[in-house]
C-alpha cells in the first residue's frame, strides 16, 4: 500500500544530511562542552557554529540563542521568564485565542498565578488585528504573544505590524515562529520581536531540539536552573547532537525556503482545486492567500475528522484533525471555534501539511481515496438527515 | 480480501486474546480501545477495564499482535448514555447494571457503527457467551459461554439480530482458564492481569462516594422503618442502598436487618429480616427476546435475577404495555429493582428485560 504523509505540521522527518551531521556527535564528538580538554572544546565548537547558523538564520546575534528541549519550553521560557522577572512592573499579558497550547496552557499557568491574559479574538481566517493588540495594551502590560503562523490552519499573522506597535509601547513582544521557520521569511529586526521560539522537528531537524531567540536586554527569569550553560539562562549539559542537528537543519531550511515553497504551494493549490472541485460541501480553513505553502485544512461537512483520519490511515494517508497535541479531546479545534467556525462544522475538519518529499502523485493518491471515504461517511452519517449529497 | 474485524480492546485479556484468535484466524483485525473517562476527573485513576493504565496495555498487545490500534473518546456519550442513567436510577431507588446498558447503547451501538464507517464486517469482544445462526429458527441465537463460571450472556440479553449478525465473541467457546494460557502462549503480558470486577467508572467501587459527589445537594435524609411503618432509624438518602443490603443500615436489633423496599415517593428504606426478602414474582419492562420477536405466551424458563445469582424454574407471562410478569417455582432473594431478569432455556438466552418490582405472592 501507498504510505502518503502529509502530517508535516506535526513533524517532519529528520533530513539524511541532517543525520549526517548529528552521527560523530553521538559517539566521536561526545565530549561535555563545558569541559578544556580538546574533546570537549570540540563538543563546545560544535555548538558555538549551530548558534552561529541559527542566529545567521533569524537575522540574530549568536549571543542572544538559547538552546531548548523544543517549542513548548522555548514558548515557556519566554512567558514565564518575561512574566516573574518583570512582575513588578505589572501583570497583564496579551495573547491570541489561536495560539499553540504550549502559549495558551502557560498563560493559564500564569493567571492562575496572579497575571492577568487578555485573549484577543481573530477574523474569520484567524487573524489577530494589530489595531486590537493596541487597544488591549495597559499601563500594566509587560509581554504581548502572537505566533507567526498558526498550525491548524496555517494562516500567517502579521507579526511586523503587531511588533511595531508593541515597540512603540515599550512592551516585551514574543512570537511563536514553530511554523514559520523554512516557510515564510523570519527576521527578529523585520518582525519586531524580543522573543522568538523554534523547534528543529518542524523543518527536517531531530526531535527534542528547539531554541528561544531572546534580544539583547530582555529581562528573563531562568526556569531550569543548575550549571552554567547557555549562559545560565538554561542549565543542563547541552544536548549536543540535536543542537548540531538545529543547526544544519534551519541553514538548509532558510536556503532551500524559496525553492521549496515555490513546489509546496503548486502542489497544496493541487490538492485544495482537487478537493474543492471534486467534494461538494466541503470550506477551505484559514485565509486563501496568507497561509503557509504546504498547509490544507478543510471542514467536510456531516462528517466527523476522526472518522475520515481512521479511514484514511487505513489507506495509507496520515493526516490529522487540527493538532497532534488535542487529538484525545473531542472539543472542537479552538482554533476553528476562534474563527467561528460553527461546531458542527468543526468537527469535520482535517489538516493536511505538505512537506519537501511530498510528490505530485501523493496528492494524486488522495484525490483518488478521498471522495469515496466521504462518500461513504456521509452516506452512515447521522449528521446529514434529509440532505441529499451526491458526494 | 479478509473480512475486517473491529475489536473492542479493554487492554485485559479477555479482548487481547480475542485480538489474537481473530488475528490466527485470518481477520483483518483493527482494535479500538473506548476511552470513557470524564475528562475533568482530577483524581488519577488506577485499574478498571478502561482506565488510561489499561488503555496503554491494549496499545501494547496490538503493538504485539501486530495490528492498527485506535483510542477513540467516548467520554461525551458514555457520560450521556450510562453514567447519568446510572445516577439517574439510583435517584429513583433503584439498582442499576450499567453494563448492559453500556453493551445495549455504546459498544454494540456506537462502536458498531465507527467499525462499518471503517468498512468492518464485525465488532467482536471479549464476552464469554456464543453467537451462533440457526437456519431452523432463521434467527441469531446467544448461548451461554462453555466456562459457566464466567459466563456473561446475562449482560448481553438486550442484543438485537442486527448485532448479534455482526458481532463475533471467539472465547464463548473457551474457559477462562484456556484464555489465560492462550495469553501466556502468546506472551501477553496482560496474561495474568487481575480480573476487573467493579464498575468500570468507579474503580475503588465506592459508588456511594460517586453518587454523594454526583448529588452534592440532592441526597435528603429519611426514615428507615419496619413493615409496620414503624420508623427504626435514619438514612441517608434512598440513592444509597439497595435491596437486600444489610451493612450500614446503623440499626441494633437481635436479628439481621436487611433492605427489603426503598421508596423513594416516601423517601423512606423498608427494613426486615430475611426471609421479607423473598418474593415469589417480578414484573419487567424494556424487555429484548432474542429467541422470537415478540412473547405472545407463557413460556417456562430458567431466570437470572442477577449476574451472580444462580439460575431458578419460573414461567413467564406477557403483560400489557411491553411488560412481562415473571413467577418462581420458588421465592427468590433479594429481587432488585433495575437489575435485569435474563431468561434461559438450557444454553440458550430467550430474552431479558429490566425488573420494575418483586411481589410477594
Amino acid at each position: 500500500m501507498r504510505f502518503v504523509y502529509l502530517d508535516h505540521a506535526a513533524t517532519t522527518p529528520t533530513d539524511p544530511e541532517v543525520v549526517k551531521e548529528m552521527l560523530p556527535c553521538f559517539t566521536e564528538s561526545f565530549g561535555n562542552p563545558s569541559t578544556l580538554y580538546k574533546i570537549g572544546r570540540e563538543a563546545k565548537k560544535a555548538i558555538t557554529l549551530a548558534r552561529d547558523k541559527v542566529a545567521v538564520a533569524i537575522g540574530a546575534k549568536s549571543e542572544e540563542i538559547i538552546f531548548t528541549s523544543g517549542g513548548t519550553e522555548s514558548d515557556n521560557f519566554a512567558l514565564k521568564g518575561v512574566a516573574f522577572a518583570n512582575e513588578q512592573k505589572g501583570k497583564h499579558i496579551i495573547t491570541s485565542s489561536v495560539e499553540h497550547h504550549a502559549v495558551l496552557e502557560t498563560c493559564k499557568f500564569l493567571a492562575k498565578n496572579g497575571f492577568e491574559i487578555t485573549y484577543l479574538p481573530v477574523d474569520k481566517y484567524g487573524i489577530v488585528d494589530p489595531e486590537d493588540v493596541r487597544k488591549a495594551v495597559t499601563d500594566k502590560t509587560i509581554l504581548v504573544s502572537v505566533m507567526q503562523a498558526n498550525n491548524e490552519v496555517g494562516t500567517i499573522e502579521p507579526i511586523a505590524e503587531t511588533g511595531k506597535i508593541v515597540k512603540e509601547k515599550g512592551i516585551y513582544f514574543h512570537t511563536d515562529a514553530v511554523q514559520a521557520i523554512g516557510a515564510v521569511p523570519v527576521n527578529v529586526n523585520d518582525l519586531n520581536v524580543d522573543l522568538l521560539a523554534l523547534s528543529a522537528h518542524k523543518f527536517y531537524g531531530p526531535k527534542g531540539v528547539g531554541a528561544l531567540y531572546i534580544r539583547k536586554g530582555t529581562r528573563m527569569m531562568s526556569l531550569i536552573n543548575g550549571g552554567h550553560q547557555e549562559r545560565r539562562r538554561r542549565a543542563g549539559t547541552e544536548n549536543v547532537p540535536g543542537i548540531v542537528g538545529l543547526g544544519k537543519a534551519i541553514e538548509l531550511a532558510v536556503s532551500k525556503m524559496e525553492e521549496r515553497s515555490k513546489q509546496l504551494t503548486f502542489l497544496r493549490d493541487k490538492l485544495i482545486n482537487g478537493i474543492l472541485d471534486n467534494i461538494e460541501n466541503v470550506r477551505l480553513n484559514g485565509h486563501p492567500e496568507k497561509r503557509l505553502p504546504n498547509n490544507a485544512n478543510f471542514s467536510f461537512e456531516f462528517v466527523e475528522g476522526e472518522s475520515m483520519l481512521l479511514n484514511l490511515d487505513l489507506v495509507g494517508v496520515a493526516v490529522s484533525s487540527g493538532s497532534a497535541c488535542t487529538s484525545d479531546t473531542l472539543e472542537p479545534s479552538h482554533v476553528l471555534s476562534a474563527m467561528k467556525v460553527p461546531i458542527e462544522i468543526a468537527h469535520g475538519s482535517v489538516r493536511f501539511t505538505l512537506g519537501k518529499n511530498t510528490t505530485e502523485e501523493d496528492i494524486d493518491y488522495v484525490l483518488e481515496v478521498l471522495p469515496p471515504i466521504i462518500k461513504k461517511l456521509r452516506q452512515m452519517s447521522p449528521l446529514r438527515e434529509g440532505l441529499d449529497l451526491n458526494v | 480480501m479478509n473480512k475486517r474485524v473491529v475489536v473492542a480492546m479493554s487492554g485485559g485479556v479477555d479482548s487481547s486474546v480475542t485480538v489474537a484468535l481473530l488475528k490466527e484466524e485470518g481477520f483483518d483485525v483493527i482494535g479500538i480501545t473506548m476511552q470513557i473517562w470524564p475528562e475533568d476527573s482530577k483524581v488519577e485513576r488506577f485499574g478498571g477495564c478502561c482506565s488510561i493504565e489499561a488503555a496503554e496495555d491494549a496499545r501494547r498487545v496490538a503493538n504485539k499482535i501486530d495490528i492498527p490500534h485506535y483510542m477513540l473518546n467516548f467520554r461525551k456519550i458514555f457520560e450521556e448514555k450510562v453514567i447519568d442513567y446510572f445516577c439517574e436510577e439510583y435517584k429513583e431507588g433503584r439498582t442499576p447494571n450499567p453494563c448492559i446498558r453500556c453493551n445495549q447503547l455504546i459498544k454494540f451501538d456506537i462502536l458498531l457503527k465507527k467499525a462499518r464507517e471503517l468498512d468492518a464486517d464485525f465488532i467482536a469482544t471479549g464476552h464469554y457467551a456464543r453467537i451462533e445462526y440457526s437456519e431452523e429458527r432463521k434467527r441469531y441465537l446467544l448461548k451461554r459461554g462453555i466456562d459457566e463460571k464466567k459466563d456473561q450472556s446475562y449482560v448481553l440479553y438486550g442484543m438485537t439480530q442486527e448485532q448479534l449478525a455482526h458481532t463475533l465473541m471467539p472465547l464463548g467457546s473457551f474457559t477462562k482458564n484456556q484464555t489465560r494460557e492462550m495469553a501466556n502462549k502468546i506472551g501477553l503480558s496482560v496474561a495474568d492481569k487481575q480480573e476487573s470486577q467493579e464498575i468500570c467508572f468507579i474503580p475503588d467501587n465506592d459508588y456511594g462516594r460517586f453518587l454523594r459527589e454526583r448529588f452534592k445537594n440532592i441526597t435528603k435524609q429519611g426514615s428507615i422503618v419496619n413493615k409496620e411503618g414503624k420508623v427504626l432509624g435514619i438514612h441517608q438518602g434512598v440513592i444509597f442502598y439497595t435491596i437486600g443490603q444489610r451493612k450500614g443500615l446503623r440499626i441494633s436489633s437481635p436479628r439481621p436487618l436487611y433492605v427489603i423496599d426503598i421508596n423513594k415517593e416516601k423517601n423512606e428504606i423498608a427494613v426486615g429480616n430475611n426471609d421479607d426478602l423473598f418474593k415469589k414474582e417480578l414484573t419487567a419492562d424494556n424487555l429484548n427476546f432474542i429467541l422470537f420477536d415478540k412473547l405472545t405466551e407463557s413460556i417456562k424458563v430458567k431466570a437470572k435475577i442477577r449476574y451472580l445469582s444462580p439460575k431458578a424454574d419460573a414461567v413467564v407471562y406477557p403483560l400489557k404495555d411491553e411488560r412481562v410478569k415473571v413467577v418462581f417455582d420458588k421465592p427468590e432473594r433479594a429481587v432488585t429493582p433495575g437489575q435485569a431478569v435474563v431468561f434461559y432455556d438450557g444454553d440458550l438466552v430467550v430474552g431479558g428485560g429490566t425488573i420494575l418490582e418483586g411481589r410477594l405472592l
